[in-house]
């Protein structure tokens, strides 16, 4: 017995020992589990790296680690010219890669104050909400598979393929489309384009109430959503959050209806509010949002202007000394361009304000003291796209 | 409020500052030049008073001009809907400027972003920590003009 | 009329009249063990595919369609893909636990297969304590997912196996009850005489809207039994990548994979013989030409059909819902389930003392 009690004697001093090489992490309790969810995740769709701490099932810290994805596009941008840069940005937000381009485009135009033709303007906005609802869609098929439910997601990319199929026909690509130039698109419309986007209207209002019965109407998903990850009106703002996130809490922040571009303002289409601030109203929105912007397209199609697709801009362009701000709602929330310019032919500064990033700064405040199912509910309705984010 | 009225209360509120006019071509918003260390006490009031009630930061960032740097904050009110810019000017050798994280939660990441890439040392910031680059990369600063990298930067 | 006892019996015939009565038992026995074994690979096969086929014809693509006709082959490709890959254990892995964890589960599957009914008379042992014979040995199921959650050395296996534990525990009260409910009514706890009160009905029929909710709570419990969708917190792969299978690899994965199929054949198999009659045709009480005609459809084919049919309810529930959380998951067993099967047990034993059945 008494050998016993040595090898016992040794084992725990070897212990000790090896408690004292390693302490715990600072700011962790004893009872507290750390977890790595990412880079490679299934739940993060893509190299988002978060630090959780937890109480068995209970989060107690979400800390993010980004930069997996890093490649400093802001830097980059400072050399290259101002119509070589908004290739680079469809890189940024890759699903709502037309709406970046977007944004650049205008604000390289309010430098060199042009005016673009109807016919530019119109098949911008028209291409904006196609690309809005294409990638609502995604997130609307990712955000049920995160929740463990596989069949949206096929369901989701069977409209998403036709609005890609009338991308490709009419920009080449179907995700980084880089069909914005300053002054206008880059070349003119596909001849089928206003059919295939009819056909397309045509397929979603005959499908759209499958998500319905599948998804928004299901006990199981609602018992998933509501009073999950709840984010107050005033934390909405203080946090900087913009889009579907910010008005999932009723803060009305759309920037087509507070700092109209292009012709948003001659446009009928509401602002989706809801008031809830969960996962289900931030759900909610989006899938309203969808409508709204088939509703925009149902106005546009048939009222496209003849004319030219572009204004006649200098071949290497220079912007003006001084700085200029554009901004535009995104399929994420308000994403904003800062060029600071010197007169050269390249951007002296650029900073892009992706909505991404501050989106991602809420979770570890909305994800506090819920369980570990519950986060990924929640990093499902902030739509996070990490390139977005890292930049 | 329009800009006129932006002007006057902002000169009654900082007398310090310097109010600059809209610039013709751009936003078209004004710009408020202020000292670093007026920052916080100026921050505040643009949150409180209830005529301003510049409750939404939009932007934060930096510029690297060489000689000095200059932050750049960019505030809206989502009541009011209008916007101001608020540029500090900083030492480049010792950037240093008060947080405002605790105003504006949002700040808490975008400085942490300024922090890493410029260099920028907010005083009070709560978690002054790299964000996007990996650990080692503590005081290089690669958004500054003279950072070279001879490996991962392409000069064209 | 061909069918497996006629089979079976032949064969016991041909047995006894070569070999003495020892050798006759000992080549039946080895006979029984390679059937059961090919049978459980076979199954883990067919309902593979089967679950492929289910979940492309929900999500409207085609499913696997390229290895032999319509894509049948798919499954054994992929058998064959996964024998060949290493088997790898992670370096601080608990080595004996880790590998001796998919085994433990496969030989729970296999112990279950034991007195299940396949058709008329044919069953490998019609033991007197059947159903609780699977009702006990099913609760193993949970010590092998704990062991490869634990020996993983992985916190997202170890997560996962907490989850299944908790889960398995508590759903296995209720799938009790609701067995019990049939066991009171048949006064036996013998599967051979279980179907063989089913004789002028199944059950769910004879049983009013007692054995119905029987029925449904015991679909629900065996479908968290068996960490199916929506309840597959275990493996729930966008919060813990894989659960508690997430360091296997090779061959051990392909075993908890193949359990956990042969699992869902067995608790479907089960409540297709205690609430839908087994083998036993459609029998309407005392119509005696239908039931003749009924009689002439081959007791195996019914069988099967009735087990596949649960199974491919089980499927459905896959495909259609999102996953619970593990607190929702609790309170739908303790404040749900369990009370109402519980009551509905009380009525269901008034009602077999009182004769109020068909």
């Amino acid at each position: 017995m008494e050998g016993f009690g040595e090898v016992l004697k040794m084992y725990r001093k070897t212990e000790i020992i090896n408690d004292s090489k390693a302490p715990p992490a600072e700011g962790f309790g004893e009872a507290d589990m750390i977890i790595n969810v990412g880079p490679q995740h299934p739940a993060t769709h893509g190299v988002l790296h978060l630090v959780i701490t937890l109480n068995g099932e209970t989060i107690k810290n979400v800390e993010p680690h980004l930069g997996y994805i890093h490649r400093s596009i802001e830097k980059m941008c400072e050399s290259l010219s101002y119509r070589q840069f908004i290739y680079v940005t469809s890189r940024m937000d890759y699903l709502s890669a037309h709406i970046n381009n977007h944004a650049c485009a205008l604000c390289v135009e309010q430098g060199l104050q042009v005016e673009i033709p109807p016919r530019a303007q119109v098949i911008r906005v028209l291409m904006d909400e196609l690309t809005r609802i294409a990638s609502h869609e995604l997130w609307l098929g990712a955000m049920a598979m995160d929740l463990g439910a596989f069949t949206p997601f096929f369901h989701a990319f069977r409209e998403r393929e036709s609005i890609n199929d009338i991308m490709e026909e009419t920009c080449g690509a179907r995700l980084t489309m880089n069909y914005m130039v300053p002054g206008g698109v880059m070349h003119d419309l596909h001849p089928s384009f206003q059919q295939r986007v009819k056909d397309f209207m045509q397929l979603y209002k005959s499908k759209v109430h499958e998500y319905d019965e599948m998804l928004t109407g299901n006990i199981i998903f609602q018992n998933r959503m509501k009073n999950v990850g709840v984010l107050s009106a005033e934390d909405a703002i203080s946090y900087g959050c913009t889009g579907p996130t910010a008005r999932g809490s009723g803060v009305s922040c759309d920037v087509r209806k507070l700092y109209p571009y292009e012709i948003y303002n001659t446009l009928e289409f509401d602002e989706v509010l809801e008031t809830g601030g969960d996962s289900f109203s931030r759900y909610m929105v989006r899938v309203r949002e969808m409508q709204q912007s088939i509703r925009i397209i149902e106005q546009l199609i048939d009222n496209i202007p003849e004319g030219d697709f572009q204004t006649k801009t200098k071949a290497v362009l220079k912007l003006p000394k001084g700085e200029f701000y554009s901004r535009v709602e995104t399929a994420r929330g308000e994403l904003g361009v800062y060029i600071v310019s010197e007169g050269a032919t390249t951007p002296y500064r650029i900073k892009f304000r992706s909505p991404g990033f501050s989106n991602l700064s809420v979770l570890n405040h909305i994800a506090k003291g819920s369980k570990l199912g519950d986060l990924v509910a929640m990093m499902g309705t902030l739509d996070l796209v990490i390139p977005d984010i890292d930049r | 409020m329009t800009n006129e009225e932006l002007k006057i209360k902002l000169a009654e509120i900082l007398p310090t500052a310097t109010i600059e006019e809209a610039a013709e071509i751009g936003p078209g918003w004004i710009t408020v030049n202020v000292e670093p260390i007026e920052w916080l006490a100026f921050a505040q009031q643009l949150r409180k008073e209830e005529a301003l009630h510049f409750n939404f930061l939009f932007c934060l960032t930096c510029i690297d001009w060489k000689t000095h740097l200059t932050m750049v904050y960019h505030l809206r009110s989502t009541i009011f809907h209008h916007n101001i810019v608020v540029k500090a000017k900083l030492d480049r050798d010792k950037p240093a400027i008060e947080t405002v994280s605790h105003i504006w939660r949002t700040a808490e990441f975008h400085e942490r972003e300024v922090y890493e890439m410029f260099g920028v040392d907010f005083l009070n910031h709560p978690d002054l920590r790299l964000l996007i680059l990996p650990d080692g990369w503590e005081g290089k600063n690669p958004m500054r003009k003279d950072f070279e990298d001879p490996v991962n930067m392409i000069r064209l | 009329m061909w069918s497996f006892s006629n089979i079976a019996n032949s064969i016991h015939e041909w047995l006894s009249n070569n070999f003495n009565p020892t050798w006759t038992i000992i080549i039946e026995m080895v006979i029984a063990g390679v059937a059961v074994i090919s049978l459980f690979a076979l199954l883990g096969l067919v309902l593979v595919i089967m679950e492929r086929k289910v979940s492309a014809w929900m999500q409207i693509r085609l499913g696997p369609n390229r290895v032999g006709p319509k894509g049948m082959f798919q499954s054994l490709a992929d058998t064959l893909k996964l024998l060949v890959k290493e088997g790898l254990t992670p370096g601080g892995a608990d080595k004996f636990l880790f590998n001796l964890a998919p085994f433990i589960a496969m030989i729970v599957a296999m112990l279950l297969m034991a007195p299940i009914a396949f058709a008329k008379d044919f069953q490998l042992w019609d033991l007197n304590i059947g159903v609780l014979f699977v009702s006990a040995v099913s609760s193993i199921m949970v010590i092998s997912i704990l062991m490869a959650g634990w020996a993983s050395n992985n916190k997202y296996s170890l997560m996962g196996a907490m989850r299944s534990g908790a889960q398995i525990v508590s759903y296995e009260l209720s799938a009790g009850l609701s067995i019990l409910a049939v066991v009171v009514m048949t006064g036996s706890l013998q599967v051979s005489e279980i179907i063989e009160s089913q004789r002028n009905g199944w059950w769910i029929f004879k049983g009013h809207l007692p054995m119905l909710i029987a029925f449904v709570t015991f679909i629900i419990a065996v479908t968290a039994e068996t960490n199916r969708a929506p309840f597959d917190l275990a493996e729930a792969e966008s919060e813990l990548t894989a659960g508690f299978h997430t360091e296997y690899s090779g061959m051990k994965f392909a075993l908890f994979f193949l359990a956990e199929y042969v699992n869902v054949f067995i608790v479907c198999a089960i409540g297709a013989t205690l609430f839908l009659g087994g083998w036993m045709p459609f029998h309407i009480g005392k119509w005696e030409g239908f039931n003749h005609v009924m009689d002439y459809i081959p007791s195996s084919i019914w069988f099967f059909g009735k087990t596949f049919f649960l199974i491919f309810l089980i499927m459905w529930f896959r495909w259609t819902f999102p996953r619970l959380r593990i607190d929702q998951l609790l309170n739908l067993e303790w404040k749900y389930l369990l009370p109402i099967s519980m009551i509905n047990l009380l009525i269901v034993t008034a009602m077999a003392i009182l004769g109020w059945h068909f």
